[in-house]
């Protein structure tokens, strides 16, 4: 019996192998998909009385896209959001995460803002209640306030089309 | 042309590899010395049509030929010479060619010096290592052409991975692959003995040199590709758990049991069945490393292009050479004889340890690698296990196989005396473990971690000098010591010095994060740093923002260093290039990240003080010394010369 030990041994993992090959390692599931969007109030850039809040968006598809001044890839995003902005098929709120320096305001005066609202998140806590990992990060959040749909990662013309549009079109945006 | 003319050779190649897969393994079971005289031929022939289809492809990235797929995206016409050459194996194509190659070699090699072999024996290896050959070459024909052609020409090419342009990627890959593909030879020559029912100290001292080799390049091309790690991903890190290294670690733990196994197979006839299987497991781990780095079915940091039906072709592979081979050896297991009986306390004994050591830490890191792949396929969820799980179980496990080391090469065969062993190694013990108690105090204070592995390699070091005078005694002069000795004693003393490095490096390195204006200071470990802002300038195929940063010391200036950021005009990929001054001591260690004002005037700056972290690659360069002088030992040569004698001489054991 105990030459056998090896074979079964690898036979096992051969199992496990097979069907590792269908599951896809890097889609990690975000636990807020189909839940609720987290609330909070923030102060909006630019300016000192305005804030915002995920429930000023009740009734609409948006989507949420968290970034920050300091970020290299948002820097990259930032052009297809642009386009994005002009077409108009879904409003956009940036969450300007962790922008220690104040930056964002004369970033945004100077690139141009592809935001309907940028809440301005100081602390990082909305993006820790949202479970940010890293900036970019965008949700796609529903009429009725629900997450669902997250992408990691700068958004360029690809993953719109592929990712985002067909989950806007199923949402009736 | 030249693309057809290499995949045209890569068909012949596989046609060979058939043949010497086949007709000579039936030759060897039949008798019949024509079908067995194919198998050398056959090998050199298949290495031959190889290497040209390996030249055709670095011929059309030298010649930047973007209507090849390959190298549309892979190359780029502003790639230096020397990158578009190693752009070759580069990509998962190149990379199973390279592989293809080597095999090839290795084989040729075994066909060349194996004249002192038995027929039959040379005809089962050659043939096992064919059905090798045929495994991977059809793979690559089936699934991953390399000469598949790109019609229309893409006008230039989406360049090499920026990560992969630094020389220590140029030599790392073909060392690691001479390593990998080394452990078929032992592989090949397990499952020869396994056809035959031959399993004798013969067996066990025809492997071991080949084994022992394939280990040294598996040892370099893994130093190797930490030291890439190190220089090139900016993070300082040296070793990161990643699924990619464990890929090439495991062979490497399996292959280091087997060269241990090997020698109480050979010396005292023992561990018959065991050893057998250790030679299986390594080249089995090698298979699943390409399996896992090829598949995809584990996220890695080096993220090569992965494809779902590549990767049941491999799996389908690896059952079949992987679950046959075992298949055989459960049949066969049952007429291995066991050697000569020792007691518990022998280097039999110890070396018995070291084995169940050394796999148990192998199992450790399979498990941590396979871990997410379980979870997942079990719908328990998506996990990592990261660096905390690994040291955590890692470490502990090895520190007995550390102990041992100084203390196998010590013991007796057969059998030896306990209190005899103490008295011999008493002071060696006492001095250890003081070492490993004060040592941290003139330090930074108590740490058991330092504790732990000062005591460690000042335990092997001691031992392996009472081991040099013991033998000296006898021999009288350190030349007429064996060179299996000298390799042995270089290798252990090599792994003493890397574990002084590594416990210098993780317990005692300093670092910070600051941002810099031009013109600022900041210090770490008794060195003063000024930022001297940046230059742009063009390189040969990116962009560089290239800092300055001014050494001091007490005032007296020491060196600048240069940290890069780099923007790759193909794919638009930031890159960040350290810029390190290292001596004998510490590595000061700057690398730039992000610029934090528009004008680049403010960067991020990380500064690391390495103590000693040169002494691991140091300590792993006199393994591989070790391995290669322990491989020339005179006795394999011997062997050699007694063919000449008639038949049946080489099989006599030692």
């Amino acid at each position: 019996m105990k030459r056998w030990i090896p074979l079964i041994v690898f036979a096992v993992l051969v199992g496990f192998f097979a069907k590792g090959l269908f599951l896809n390692p890097r889609e990690v599931p975000s636990p807020f998909i189909g839940k609720a969007a987290p609330a909070f109030t923030l102060p909006v850039v630019g300016s000192a009385e305005k804030t915002f809040s995920p429930a000023d968006m009740q009734g609409k598809v948006w989507v949420l896209n968290v970034w920050a001044p300091w970020c290299v890839s948002c820097r990259q995003e930032h052009p297809v959001l642009m386009g994005l902005a002009q077409s108009q098929p879904v409003p956009i709120v940036g969450l300007n995460w962790k922008d220690k320096d104040r930056e964002a305001e004369a970033l945004l005066a100077q690139a141009g803002s592809p935001y309907a609202f940028v809440p301005d998140d100081l602390s990082g806590k909305v993006g820790i209640d949202y479970g940010v990992t890293g900036t970019p990060e965008t949700y796609v959040i529903d009429k009725a306030g629900i997450v669902r749909m997250k992408h990691i990662g700068p958004i360029d013309p690809d993953v719109w089309k592929e990712k985002f549009e067909p989950k806007l079109k199923e949402l009736g945006a | 042309m030249i693309p057809e003319l290499g995949h045209f050779v890569l068909i012949v190649a596989l046609l060979l590899a058939l043949i010497q897969g086949i007709l000579p393994l039936i030759g060897a079971q039949r008798g019949n010395t024509a079908l067995m005289a194919l198998a050398r031929p056959a090998a050199q022939g298949q290495f031959v049509f190889v290497a040209i289809a390996y030249a055709c492809l670095t011929y059309s990235f030298l010649t930047n030929d973007f209507s090849v797929e390959n190298v549309a995206r892979n190359s780029f016409s502003q790639l230096p010479e020397v990158y578009r050459i190693t752009a070759t194996w580069g990509s998962h194509e190149g990379s199973l060619l390279l592989w293809v190659l080597m095999l090839g070699f290795w084989t040729t090699a075994v066909s060349v010096f194996s004249r002192h072999l038995p027929d039959d024996m040379v005809a089962r290896v050659i043939g096992v290592m064919g059905l090798i050959s045929v495994g991977f070459l059809a793979f690559l024909l089936v699934t991953s052409n390399p000469f598949d052609r790109l019609l229309p020409a893409a006008a230039d090419g989406r360049d090499m991975n920026p990560l992969l342009q630094d020389w220590g990627m140029i030599i790392h890959p073909p060392m690691l692959y001479m390593g990998y593909v080394g452990f078929a030879v032992a592989f090949a020559f397990a499952i020869a003995a396994l056809i035959s029912g031959k399993l004798d100290a013969a067996w066990a001292r025809w492997s071991r040199p080949w084994t022992t080799v394939a280990w040294a390049f598996l040892t370099f091309g893994i130093a190797l590709g930490s030291w890439w790690a190190y220089r090139e991903l900016g993070w300082g890190g040296w070793w990161f758990w990643d699924p990619t290294e464990n890929a090439s670690f495991m062979p490497w733990l399996a292959g280091t049991a087997l060269i241990h196994s090997l020698a109480v197979t050979e010396k005292r006839g023992a561990f018959k069945a065991w050893t057998v299987l250790l030679a299986l497991t390594a080249f089995s781990l090698s298979l699943l490393g390409t399996f896992l780095v090829r598949s995809g079915v584990l996220s890695s940091v080096h993220a090569f292009a992965t494809d779902p039906a590549r990767g049941a072709f491999i799996l389908a592979f690896l059952a079949v050479v992987i679950g046959g081979s075992l298949t055989l050896y459960a049949w066969r297991a049952p007429k291995m004889l066991t050697g000569g009986p020792f007691t518990w306390f022998s280097r039999e004994a110890m070396l018995l340890a070291n084995n169940v050591v050394l796999l148990a830490a192998m199992g450790s890191v399979l498990l941590g690698t396979l871990y997410p792949l379980l979870m997942d396929a079990l719908g328990m969820g998506k996990i990592s296990v990261g660096p905390p799980y690994f040291n955590a179980v890692f470490v502990p496990v090895m520190a007995p196989a550390l102990f041992l080391m100084g203390v196998g090469p010590l013991a007796r065969w057969k059998g030896d005396s306990l209190p005899d062993m103490v008295a011999r190694l008493k002071w060696a013990l006492a001095i250890s473990v003081a070492t490993g108690l004060l040592l941290p105090l003139t330090l930074k204070g108590f740490n058991p971690w330092a504790t732990l592995g000062f005591t460690l390699s000042a335990w092997i070091l001691l031992t392996v000098l009472i081991g040099f005078r013991e033998r000296l005694k006898h021999s009288g002069r350190l030349a007429n010591l064996p060179r299996g000795y000298w390799g042995m004693q270089l290798a252990h003393l090599g792994m003493a010095w890397g574990v002084a490095g590594i416990t210098l490096v993780a317990n005692y390195q300093q670092e910070i994060d600051v941002r810099m204006k031009v013109g600022d200071h900041t210090s770490l470990a008794g060195y003063t740093f000024t930022f001297q802002g940046t230059t742009e300038e063009p390189g040969p195929n990116y962009r560089v923002a290239k800092g300055t940063v001014e050494v001091s010391k007490e005032g007296k200036q020491l060196f600048v260093l240069h940290p890069e950021k780099r923007i790759y005009n193909a794919s638009g990929m930031p890159m960040t290039e350290a810029d390190i001054h290292p001596n004998f001591f510490r590595d000061v260690y700057v690398a730039l990240g992000e610029p934090l004002d528009e004008d680049a005037k403010t960067w991020a700056v990380r500064i690391f003080h390495k103590p000693f972290i040169n002494w691991l690659w140091l300590g792993a360069l006199l393994m591989v010394i070790g391995g290669f002088m322990a491989a020339s030992d005179r006795r394999y040569r011997i062997a050699v010369k007694k063919s000449e004698a008639p038949a049946g001489a080489a099989a006599q054991g030692a």
